[in-house]
């Protein structure tokens, strides 16, 4: 069939817009969610919100003061301590792939580390529960740091190998010509080279797992109340923001939808406040290559 | 930087002394150790998922036999104790294809835009926009879905469905279902929204690796803009836009925490367009904290030993379609 060139360029232009109009439809949420989020929850941003522990529902209902501190407080415990078992098993793993590329081990760890990576977060969480709840008869904190550290490692593999697999290989053979073993050359010039890249990596895992309820629910449980004594934040179930947000969502009281807001603009916060460092880290890294 | 001075310290320090033999090869092979002993640890974690998960399920599988749990439509923890997970492997499905089906389209039409269209100031700020999508936790889409759209649904679309098919199609009205806000269209739509990040990124990807001569050959022949796209990019990039669908699909078989806020949560077939449901990640959500009979807890774990295995399946399909069709551009060139 004949077209004119007229009409072919009409048909570009009415393409062009569709696709304009796509995008403004994919992004108009993106917007509402932030603005609603804002909104809702900036009313419950006070000074108790920081400093107090939940309670039971009565507490919020009856006006006195109320807030996340545990939660807050458990959701730094819980992240860091999934961050350090994490990072030295994903930064190893990351390592192997890309400094020994012929080790035998590595398509099966290539192809393990994507399954892991894709598995729903949920079966995380199982697998944690299974590991360390069973065992110590209790939900735990240590239980809820073991099952966000499953959601990091397979991240942190991936960004290390790719971290590390752009530093050229000519680096490596000036090491390795002045006469260091490959251990040295690895720890001492290709690690210290690709170092904004392993962060980034490594706090776009973090930021991923800040975000994550399911593994949560079943590990460290949550909890009302400030732990008695410092042994409750390992030991004892742990309060964490986006577990809490869920709980505090599905409860029947509009005071604590409120706080579940609340934690909404302080989990959204986090994340693209991290969001917003790694873009700039990953922009540094290109410019100066 | 300090490191050049640091690394002529070193070259200095070499030459004085000449390294002794347990500093090269024992040091290497202690730390070669060290990487395999982490690097398998990975391998052992995903194994040891799969079969922990199938460990704990097996007396769910013993008492109603694989495909008998996978087809039972039954799934009764208080009286009956039987349990089939054939209500939630359907509502995963249909959740999930649904989902990738509204979201395919527009998540394409962004990847096009940023790729080809977009001005170069503006492409960038696209893809941060779209990948922030992606970083938004789920419980935050969950609380705004349970507070702000559902609730619009309900009023705004549901409920015109439901009234004008009560007065002219009452035939529609069980597939419809009972118009509450929370069921699998308010999640299906949240599921939507929040695959076409992933959808659009390895799109973008797969536009971006298409090699120039491909686009010029279009372009010299006095091609627009579109037919470049259509005739040269597309076909190109298809192995990876396929790539990208089938891993987005994976993503929302996962889903979990949203779906579990919006989907109404309702254990029995059939469900219905508006109606309650329930997917594989939200009843083990909704029912494993409060689960005390064994067989119970064992057909939980059943559930998400079903699942590891369709996100393995989903996450292989994936792999291969990328690895056959991307490097080489795929048979369609």
């Amino acid at each position: 069939m004949m077209t004119t060139l007229k009409q072919r360029r009409i048909r570009d232009r009415i393409m062009e817009g569709l696709l304009i109009l796509s995008t403004i439809v994919v992004l108009v949420p993106l917007v509402i969610i932030v603005f609603h989020v804002i909104v809702n929850g900036f009313g419950a941003l006070s000074w108790e919100f920081f400093t107090e522990e939940l309670g039971s529902p009565s507490r919020a209902m009856q006006g006195r003061p109320t807030g996340l501190v545990h939660t807050i407080i458990g959701t730094i415990v819980v992240d860091f301590m999934a961050l350090i078992l994490a990072v030295p098993v994903g930064i190893g793993a990351g390592v192997m792939l890309s400094e020994y590329p012929d080790h035998k081990m590595n398509p099966m760890l290539r192809v393990m580390n994507d399954t892991l990576n894709g598995m729903p977060a949920v079966l995380k969480g199982l697998l944690a529960f299974v590991l360390i709840v069973k065992p110590m008869g209790t939900f735990s904190g240590i239980s809820g740091a073991v099952a966000l550290a499953f959601v990091m490692l397979p991240i942190i593999a991936r960004t290390t190998e790719s971290a590390l697999m752009s530093i050229p290989w000519t680096i490596r053979e000036a090491g390795l010509a002045i006469g260091l073993p490959r251990w040295r050359v690895i720890l001492s010039t290709v690690m210290p080279a690709a170092k904004t890249g392993l962060v980034t990596g490594t706090l776009i895992a973090f930021a991923r797992a800040v975000g994550e309820a399911a593994p949560l629910l079943f590990t460290s449980f949550g909890n009302n109340y400030l732990p008695n004594s410092w042994t409750g934040w390992l030991f004892g179930p742990v309060d964490t923001l986006p577990q809490r947000l869920y709980s505090l969502a599905i409860s029947p009281y509009s005071e604590w939808h409120q706080m579940g807001w609340a934690a909404g603009i302080l989990l959204l916060g986090f994340v693209v406040f991290s969001f917003i460092v790694a873009r700039i880290l990953t922009r540094q890294k290109f410019s100066t290559s | 930087m300090s490191s050049p001075a640091k690394n002529r310290s070193v070259t200095q320090e070499l030459f004085r002394k000449p390294p002794a033999m347990i500093y090269r090869w024992l040091g290497d092979r202690i730390f070669s150790t060290i990487t395999f002993i982490l690097g398998i640890s990975i391998i052992l974690i995903t194994l040891g998922m799969a079969w922990v998960l199938f460990d704990e399920a097996s007396p769910a599988f013993r008492e109603f036999g694989f495909f008998g749990f996978m087809t039972g439509t039954t799934w009764d923890p208080s009286v009956q104790m039987l349990f089939g997970a054939w209500p939630f492997i359907f509502g995963t499905i249909v959740t999930s294809v649904t989902a990738l089906g509204i979201a395919f389209f527009p998540a394409i039409a962004v990847a096009i835009y940023s790729a080809e269209y977009a001005p170069r100031w503006l492409a960038p700020i696209i893809d941060n926009l779209v990948n922030l999508i992606a970083a938004i936790p789920s419980v935050v889409i969950g609380i705004w879905g349970i507070f702000v759209l559902a609730p619009w649904l309900r009023d705004s679309v549901y409920m015109p469905l439901f009234l004008w098919a009560d007065v002219n199609a009452p035939g529609l009205l069980p597939l419809l279902g009972n118009p509450i806000g929370y069921g699998m269209a308010t999640a299906t739509i949240v599921l939507a929204l929040m695959i076409v990040p992933y959808t659009t990124a390895l799109a973008r990807d797969a536009l971006i690796a298409v090699p120039k001569e491909q686009r010029e050959a279009s372009w010299a022949l006095g091609a627009t803009r579109w037919e470049v796209i259509r005739m040269a990019s597309l076909p190109y990039a298809r192995g990876g836009i396929m790539a990208g669908a089938i891993l987005s699909f994976g993503r929302a078989i996962g889903e979990t925490m949203a779906v579990a806020m919006l989907i109404g949560n309702k254990n029995t077939l059939p469900f219905s367009v508006l109606g309650a449901g329930a997917t594989m990640p939200s009843v083990i959500i909704n029912e494993f904290r409060e689960a005390v009979e064994n067989l119970h807890l064992s057909s939980l774990m059943a559930i998400g030993f079903v699942l590891f295995l369709i996100a393995l399946t989903v996450n292989l399909i994936a792999a291969w379609i990328s690895r056959n069709y991307s490097i080489t551009g795929g048979s369609a060139v």
